[in-house]
Parts: structure tokens; sequence; C-alpha cells
């Protein structure tokens, strides 16, 4: 469980994520986490509702290898990514990212580093159903640059 | 057979979730495209759209890419989870 992933339809309980993240270590000074939820505005739009479709198989060896990164450049102990998938609703939970280490500056950057490819490389996609139909939603540029400063 | 897979938006455009294409002559991701395009000539404007991603056997493939018996290729557009 030290490095791991899941892809769900049922929420997640952000305490037991914690829990188990640091479930019988002694040595991690640090945890971060984020949590992604649905808001109620995009662009302008009244965001009722959202389906997030994926690409199964794709979905789960990106993630993998999105933690394998992160475990090569910085010194974790534990990671955790759960994303959810089908049909949520405003103020639900979408993801969650964990990230435990000796010292909370690597615990910070793995997470945001996690997010930021999540964001770029993990084959899911959002189709809102707002006050204006169902949309797509189009890739924004902010999470392209956000994912490009890490690189080396 | 290839299979090819259809995601999001664009499964939505070509009204396809996936298909399987023989070989034949499909050598590289190109010359399926241009199969597909043959196949379905109302499929050109969706499957032209430049930002388009492809991946093969579940990893991301940039320019062409030579292709092989079982392979599973996929098309989709930009990934907007998280």
């Amino acid at each position: 469980m030290a490095f791991s992933i899941a892809v769900q339809e049922q929420d997640f309980d952000v305490g037991r994520e914690y829990g188990e993240l640091i479930f019988g270590d002694t040595a991690a000074g640090a945890v971060v986490f984020f949590v992604g939820r649905v808001r109620d505005t995009n662009y302008a739009r009244d965001v009722k509702s959202m389906s997030l479709e994926h690409y199964p198989g794709m979905t789960e060896k990106i993630l993998q290898q999105i933690l394998d990164e992160a475990k090569s450049r910085w010194k974790l102990i534990a990671a955790r990514i759960v994303h959810r998938v089908g049909e949520l609703h405003v103020s639900d939970q979408i993801v969650f990212v964990g990230v435990t280490s000796v010292h909370r500056e690597h615990a910070f950057q793995a997470a945001e580093f996690l997010m930021d490819f999540l964001k770029t490389q993990a084959p899911f996609w959002k189709k809102e159903l707002t006050g204006q139909g169902a949309l797509w939603v189009e890739e924004n540029s902010k999470d392209v640059g956000a994912s490009l400063r890490w690189n080396k | 057979m290839i299979r090819v897979v259809f995601l999001a938006q664009l499964r939505e455009q070509l009204g396809a979730a996936e298909l399987d294409v023989p070989v034949g002559q499909i050598k590289t991701l190109a010359d399926l495209k241009t199969y597909l395009l043959l196949q379905n000539s109302s499929w050109s404007g969706a499957l032209s759209n430049p930002k388009l991603l492809s991946a093969v056997n579940h990893a991301y493939v940039k320019g062409d890419h030579v292709l092989a018996d079982g392979d599973e290729v996929a098309f989709f557009p930009p990934v907007t989870g998280g």
C-alpha cells in the first residue's frame, strides 16, 4: 500500500485514506494531501453535475507511472492517488492525492507534481451538465503550463 | 486485427466507440488513419483535429508509429481530469 492508486465510482473517505497512508509509519514527519471537488461554476457556467469518463487500463498505467516518477524525484515514504469516475454532483469529491515524507518540502512538491501531471496526462474527461446544456470540458492552458514547469 | 478505440467527445462526434480493423496493408498509425477516413469520409473533420492524442497499447505515442497485429490504438481529445 505504500504507493497505490485507485480508479473508482464510489466516494472516498479522506480520514481513512490518511490513516492508511501513515499506518505503522514512524518516520514520516510530513503528510500533504489534496482533494479536488466539483465546483458550482466553470467559465461562468452554472454546473449542475458532471460525468467523468476514463480509458480503463491506460488510466491505471499512467497513474502508476506518475507515482513512479514522483518517487524517483523526491524522497517519499508513501503516496496514494484516488480518482473517481461516473456521475458526480456539485460538492462531490473527485480526486485525492496524498504523500508522506520525512520532511514537508518533499511532500509538498511531490503532491503538486502529482496533481499537475495527473491533470495533463491521465486519460480522464469531464462532461458538465450546465444551465446551457451538456458540455465537454476543454483543455486548460493553465494546467498545461503548471505541468511544464516540472520538466527537467 | 487492430482494435481501435475512440473516447470522450471524439466518440460522440464519430458515433463509434470501438472497431476492429484488419491489419491488411496497415503498417503505421498514419496508415490506420488513412484507412479509417477511406471507410468513413464523414469522420475527416473530427479525426483531423490536430489536438487529438493517440495511444498504442495504453502508452502515448507522438507522430507516426509502427503498428502490429493485436495492437490497441486509441484516439482521444486532450485530457481534463483531476
